[in-house]
């Protein structure tokens, strides 16, 4: 493979940013040709992934000097090059990102229809994929972290993408504010790396930690150094990809236009953090952090799948089903598996992403209507809508066959060797997943409507345009587990990314047991999902305490707001604006002006005007220079 | 005659010429006061020339002269427009140059 095909690949997306950020204004009437631009210089980079992977698959990777482009910062001892690493992971990311944010593409032609910002909104889209393929090609720390911002960059534009509503700019600074501190993390953990490698590419790090050549930089031993940076990087994940206690602002980014929200923040940007840990997984086996990823994975897994129980959003409710599933995935590869986490992604990618674009398919009918409690009895006049988006349900529930349930229960089974609690409430979360995805299932599409009449009367199949993608990407959803997964840690997947994965622990029990179980436990999840809300609308007030506490999301913005961001308000207003600002920068000024000022008032005196004052004082110096000179010198 | 008869008399018209300009009042008074301070630093330059038996300080006194006149012009000049906008020369009064 050579490198030129990867930089193709890569500035394509570029080249649709820039014709579409710089000609918008001319390419505004005409719609059709902006969103295809944007979704053709998608399609390209997918087709050079598709040949970029089954080069990997042929065993021609681009790794360590052949991917070298130049060196971008070389100073001292420090040098950070350009350069790409394509391998097993790095080609399934590409093609998730290519593939699914393709059909997105394609998607948005129809979903922005008539939108103001048409051309902004596929400039945005474009530079979004362009960042991402830099996170997920780069060789080194350095490049996947440019990436990083730069997929933040895009998120917090889109998020904020209608700015004139209120809510939406806040919640485009929410995200950018909370990933703030995750980025925080990963710059430490960065920095890190650099004082114990000397280096910040993929391939000489990973060599120089097997070989055991690391410097210490924290504590007494290298290990102790490995887990201070894989842990610091591993808050770059949590910031990311929304894990506890940083996943407020994924809930809130729902806000951005829908395909938006399937792209960025269900499919890949929200999976970058996985990417990392996946990636440095040489690094986290070494330093034992594992466990800290797996259980921060399993609580956020089932704390957001509770809070989405009482959600009626159905936005929301597919966001913490992003979060929950995100908290899956870094089981998966805390706990070592981690092409089970990997695979994971994949499926979530497309299952997630065909979600996210039915329910925009649904806003799309109900004229944004996002309220579950309002619809019912869609699926007769959204028969499309209705089978891709159930189709997209029952992968994530882990019913048989589907893609969900392989993925899920490969990582799962590979819970239960070390972590068999962590296993249990992963099997509690699947339980719980499977009954809030079905609940928004027989209350959106089955029973009784109660879409408000003049929505009724407009209700509509959304046009080819969209609902095109949403059949092709049920295909893989539905499927992709059974061609990739099947075997569990003898599958084809398994087998491709073997070279890049440290070995994972060889799982124990029984793997037809461990998947009965996770079917019985989706299909009990859907069956008391219909039991419940086979003929009953969410009610509309709670009814006991722990309800309302759940329906209130746990009241955690209001606990962040209460004891982090008001005080950090207070004393912005008193310490730094009062005190610092006014009181010490603008009165050492003012002083200054003062003292300036009065020393002024006494020399002006001096000035009296009369010219004879003046040769009167010169001649006195004169007179004294030349008696100094005569007399002393 | 020896130099210092040239040099005293020299530094006494100096002398003068300082104390007029600081004590008189009147502008053509300063005037003619400082025309009195240039012409003793003359009279060094050619006592002194003499003595040495070279040329160049009656030659620096040639330009003081023309510098003098030049000075002489502009200062008149000034001292005419002067009373012309205030009707009095009294330096004094004219003081409005003050901090």
């Amino acid at each position: 493979m050579s490198e030129k095909l990867i930089i193709v690949l890569l500035i394509s997306p570029l080249v649709g940013f820039l014709i579409n950020g710089l000609f918008g204004k001319w390419l505004k009437g005409n719609e059709k040709l902006s969103g295809g631009i944007g979704a053709l210089a998608v399609l390209v980079s997918l087709i050079f992934s598709i040949i970029a992977f089954i080069s990997v698959k042929n065993g021609n990777p681009l790794e360590g000097d052949a991917g070298h482009l130049y060196s971008w910062i070389v100073g001292g001892d420090f040098a950070v090059n350009i350069g790409f690493h394509v391998d097993a992971l790095t080609t399934v990311m590409l093609l998730v990102i290519t593939g699914v944010g393709f059909l997105i593409h394609v998607y948005s032609i129809g979903y922005m229809h008539g939108d103001e910002g048409y051309t902004r909104y596929f400039a945005y889209l474009n530079l979004f994929v362009f960042a991402m393929l830099i996170l997920v090609l780069g060789n080194n720390y350095l490049m996947m972290f440019v990436g990083w911002e730069g997929v933040g960059l895009c998120s917090y534009l889109l998020i904020g993408f209608w700015y004139e509503k209120q809510t939406a700019t806040d919640a485009g600074k929410k995200a950018f504010i909370v990933n703030r501190i995750g980025d925080f993390g990963f710059l430490l953990g960065m920095f890190t790396l650099f004082a114990a490698f000397g280096s910040l590419d993929f391939v000489s790090i990973f060599d120089k930690a097997e070989a055991g050549t690391i410097d210490i930089v924290f504590g007494e031993t290298t290990k102790a150094t490995l887990m201070v940076a894989t842990l610091l990087l591993f808050v770059g994940a949590i910031g990311k990809s929304a894990q506890l206690p940083l996943y407020v602002w994924l809930p809130d980014a729902m806000e951005g236009p829908t395909p938006v929200s399937a792209l960025i923040h269900a499919a890949t940007m929200v999976t970058a953090g996985v990417y990392m840990i996946a990636r440095s997984g040489i690094l986290y086996n070494l330093a034992g952090t594992g466990w800290v990823v797996a259980w921060i994975g399993v609580l956020t897994a089932l704390f957001a799948a509770i809070i989405a129980l009482k959600q009626n959003d159905i936005k929301r409710i597919l966001a913490y089903s992003t979060v929950s599933q995100l908290g899956y995935m870094f089981v998966g590869v805390g706990v070592g598996a981690y092409a089970s986490g990997i695979f994971h992604l994949v499926t979530h990618a497309f299952f997630k992403g065909l979600m996210f674009l039915t329910a925009g398919s649904v806003m799309h009918a109900m004229a944004n209507e996002l309220d579950i409690r309002k619809m019912g009895g869609l699926r007769k006049k959204l028969p499309i809508t209705h089978v891709t988006f159930l189709v997209g349900a029952l992968a994530i529930a882990g019913a048989p066959f589907l893609s969900g349930f392989w993925s899920k229960d490969e990582i799962l089974h590979s819970a239960w060797g070390s972590f068999p609690f962590i296993y249990i409430i992963g099997l509690i979360t699947a339980f719980l997943t499977a009954f809030y995805m079905f609940r928004l299932i027989f209350v959106t599409f089955y029973g009784q409507s109660r879409v408000e009449p003049e929505v009724e009367s407009h209700l509509h199949e959304s046009p080819a345009v969209m609902w095109l993608p949403l059949v092709i990407l049920a295909v893989p959803s539905a499927l992709i587990g059974l061609l990739l997964g099947v075997g569990g840690h003898h599958s084809w997947f398994h087998h491709f990314t073997e070279n890049v994965f440290p070995k994972a622990h060889e799982t124990s029990g029984n793997v037809y047991l461990f998947m009965a179980i996770s079917s019985v436990v989706g299909i009990a999840g859907i069956a008391y999902a219909w039991k419940r809300y086979k003929n009953r609308v969410p009610s509309a007030e709670p009814t006991n305490t722990l309800q309302q506490v759940v329906a209130n999301k746990f009241y955690v913005d209001e606990v962040y707001n209460t004891f982090i961001v008001q005080p950090i308000k207070g004393a912005s207003h008193f310490l730094l604006w009062k005190l610092f600002d006014s009181g010490i920068i603008d009165g050492i000024v003012n002083g200054v002006a003062a003292l300036i000022r009065v020393i002024g008032g006494m020399l002006r005196r001096l000035q009296t005007g009369i010219v004879q004052a003046y040769i009167v004082s010169m001649v006195v110096g004169i007179v004294l220079f030349l008696a100094y000179y005569l007399f002393f010198a | 005659m020896s130099l210092e008869y040239y040099l005293i008399l020299s530094a006494l018209l100096f002398t003068i010429g300082v104390i007029g300009v600081l004590v008189r009042r009147n502008a053509i008074i300063i005037f003619m006061c400082i025309e009195l301070m240039l012409n003793a630093a003359n009279l060094a330059f050619v006592a002194i020339s003499r003595n040495l038996g070279t040329a160049e300080g009656q030659l620096f006194v040639f330009f003081v002269m023309a510098v003098a006149a030049a000075e002489v012009a502009i200062g008149l000049a000034i001292i005419v427009s002067v009373f012309k906008h205030r009707e009095t020369i009294n330096v004094d009064e004219v003081n409005s140059l003050k901090g």
